[in-house]
């Protein structure tokens, strides 16, 4: 019953697709069909460059899906894979319930038209057309008219702050406002999904976390689904609800971002979660002992008399309701009744990012 | 052996097909002729059935009223010229002429040049035939033209749209090759169709390379057409040739001198028109 609802809530469903890039592509499409070719004998047989490698993810409404790699990781490719800009050599793509390799010309457009937005990094903004009119692109070319178009357009950019801007021109604005712009355009089109390929890389750190604080408000508030591509993992964290993490065209995890901080896959996403900031990701539940346990090492100490917390409390709240009691340890209640107690020690190594079920030294 | 049989003449196989087409497709020659002097009489005749001070102060207000201030004062000069050089009728002649040509230039090489720009191969296939187009002399081909349309402005036209007709499609297909690929994802990823994403995306993106391909189509044409004197088309080429033949260095100046006013009278008009009102629009928002 449950799984029923889940796969009903799934928007975007992508199944084993690869994207191989090259003269003889088609060969080396059915090498790794038959054969299951690896992508670097794909390379040296066929001369092939392999640009996704087996992916699968599903995007479920609602839901902000980040997808982190660094540059020639295929995150590029994949996103435009997702609305058929690119071809995909192998594997499915199902959006909304229909595989859209099946997909004629026309109904392809309109499937872009209605249910898949995008925006670019390059903002991809007509330098010819005001910010209205670049708003209302998506619905002109489905053909709109023009009151009803702009009556959107200029909702949709008053949604991103824009509203005195309307009748400027792109090259008037910051690359903050113009990428606002990209995002009232896909907005106005009002689509299930948008499609973000990085589009807060080239703007400066400040306007980039107000952007990233605003993109992920606007699309929670608008109930949209978003797959967002980046190669910062801090800003994947910032917005997403899960994270997929590409390494050379294959998707190496997925899980939400304390999921990923703790328990990393393997040393390539290890390595790059080493830099990252715990202190709102890693929660209670994560870092507490059992109550017995605590018990038997401060035998003394009340535990009903602590200060309490639930157990999705981060390690920054920990902290505060630490620092605000006389104690060193918080008790995480849940349902009414002590689950856990994080200790001063708990909540280091949950800084520190060592283990959370593991022995401690001591 | 003799190296006679070696010597290449495409005049004697070329000739023979003129010939020919001359005597098979006499009418439908004859019947472009027909239509071109037509719309040719009809702009000659819009030019000089009023009386010159009314055509010139038309085109004055038009040039102020449709682009700007600027572009009225050129049209002012360089008409006023062109009458006071006692030149006015023939002027208007080759305004005519040149208008024509670089329509029926444009409505040619813009398409072309568009598919050039799609297929590579097309593009490969047309390149050496504009190289000869544009590095025969003209002379040349007014042979032919001559041969197949007779004496007179048609011939000349023809020959002037031959020579127009490189620099624009080339251009058109520069314009269309450096339309920025991300504003034709944003087409294609809005799911615009390929009509709307040529209209709304690709032309206004070219449009400022395709005003240099217009503006070389214009300038080429009108040097054309006053060489097309020499096949009796009149206008100021015909004063140029009348000139040039009883070495009246003041006519040949003076006829001279008229071209070059027309055609800064015509590269500023077409300029202003196709971009006057982006000047206007971008010039209110700032």
């Amino acid at each position: 019953m449950n799984t029923v609802k889940e796969a009903n809530d799934v928007l975007l469903d992508c199944q084993n697709v690869w994207k191989i890039f090259g003269a003889r592509s088609s060969a080396a499409v059915k090498a790794v069909s038959d054969r299951g070719l690896s992508k670097k004998q794909v390379l040296q047989d066929f001369d092939c460059v392999v640009g996704v490698s087996d992916a699968s993810l599903q995007v479920r409404r609602g839901e902000i899906f980040c997808i982190m790699g660094l540059s020639g990781s295929g995150k590029s490719t994949l996103v435009r894979l997702l609305n058929r800009l690119i071809e995909p050599s192998l594997g499915k793509i199902v959006v909304k319930g229909r595989e859209i390799a099946t997909l004629n010309a026309a109904e392809l457009r309109d499937m872009r038209a209605r249910n898949i937005g995008m925006v670019f990094q390059s903002v991809a903004l007509l330098p010819y057309r005001t910010v209205l009119e670049n708003a209302a692109f998506g619905l002109e070319v489905r053909g709109v008219p023009k009151d009803e178009r702009n009556e959107t357009a200029r909702a949709a950019l008053a949604k991103v702050g824009l509203s005195d801007w309307i009748s400027r021109y792109p090259s008037e604005l910051s690359g903050g406002m113009q990428q606002r712009v990209g995002l009232a355009r896909a907005l106005a089109a009002d689509p299930e999904i948008i499609l973000m390929d990085e589009p807060f890389s080239a703007l400066d750190p400040l306007i980039r976390r107000q952007l990233q604080d605003e993109f992920r408000q606007l699309t929670k508030s608008l109930g949209k689904s978003a797959v967002f591509i980046t190669h910062d993992l801090e800003e994947a964290i910032r917005i997403g609800d899960r994270i997929a993490i590409m390494k050379d065209g294959m998707i190496v995890q997925v899980g939400t971002a304390e999921e990923i901080v703790t328990k990393p896959a393997d040393d390539y996403v290890a390595e790059f979660v080493a830099g990252i900031s715990r202190i709102h990701l890693v929660k209670a539940h994560s870092v507490m002992r059992p109550v017995a346990d605590f018990k038997t090492s401060q035998p003394h100490c009340d535990v009903g008399a602590l200060l309490k917390a639930s157990p999705e409390a981060d390690i920054g709240e920990l902290i505060d309701i630490t620092m605000r009691s006389d104690r060193d340890a918080v008790a995480v209640v849940e349902n009414g009744s002590i689950v856990g107690v994080v200790t001063t020690r708990g909540l280091l190594r949950g800084v520190a990012g060592m283990p959370a079920g593991a022995p401690s030294a001591a | 052996m003799n190296p006679e049989i070696l010597r290449f003449s495409p005049g004697a196989y070329l000739a023979p097909a003129v010939d020919w087409l001359n005597a098979n497709f006499h009418p439908f020659f004859a019947a472009l002729t027909k239509l071109i002097e037509t719309v040719l009489g009809g702009i000659e005749a819009a030019l000089l059935y009023p009386p010159a001070y009314a055509v010139m102060i038309a085109a004055v207000l038009l040039a102020g009223f449709l682009i700007n201030f600027h572009a009225a004062a050129v049209t002012a000069i360089a008409l006023a010229f062109c009458f006071l050089a006692g030149l006015w009728t023939a002027s208007m002649q080759t305004l005519a002429l040149v208008t024509v040509a670089v329509m029926i230039s444009v409505l040619v090489a813009f398409p072309l040049g568009i598919l050039a720009s799609r297929y590579e191969r097309f593009e490969a296939a047309v390149r050496p035939v504009l190289d000869i187009m544009q590095t025969v002399p003209p002379w040349v081909y007014l042979i032919p033209a001559v041969m197949l349309f007779s004496l007179g402005r048609v011939p000349a036209i023809i020959a002037t749209i031959v020579y127009g007709i490189p620099p624009m499609l080339r251009l058109t297909t520069l314009a269309f090759n450096q339309v920025p690929k991300d504003l034709l994802e944003l087409g294609q990823a809005t799911g615009a169709s390929p009509r709307s994403i040529l209209l709304k995306i690709e032309i206004p993106s070219a449009t400022p390379t395709l005003l240099v391909g217009l503006n070389q189509c214009i300038l080429l044409s009108l040097a054309m057409v006053v060489l097309a004197g020499l096949v009796g088309a009149g206008g100021l080429g015909a004063e140029v040739t009348r000139g040039l033949t009883r070495m009246e260095m003041g006519l040949g100046l003076r006829a001279g001198l008229a071209i070059v006013a027309i055609a800064i009278l015509l590269d500023r008009l077409s300029k202003g028109a196709l971009q006057g009102r982006r000047i206007g629009r971008s010039a209110k928002a700032a």
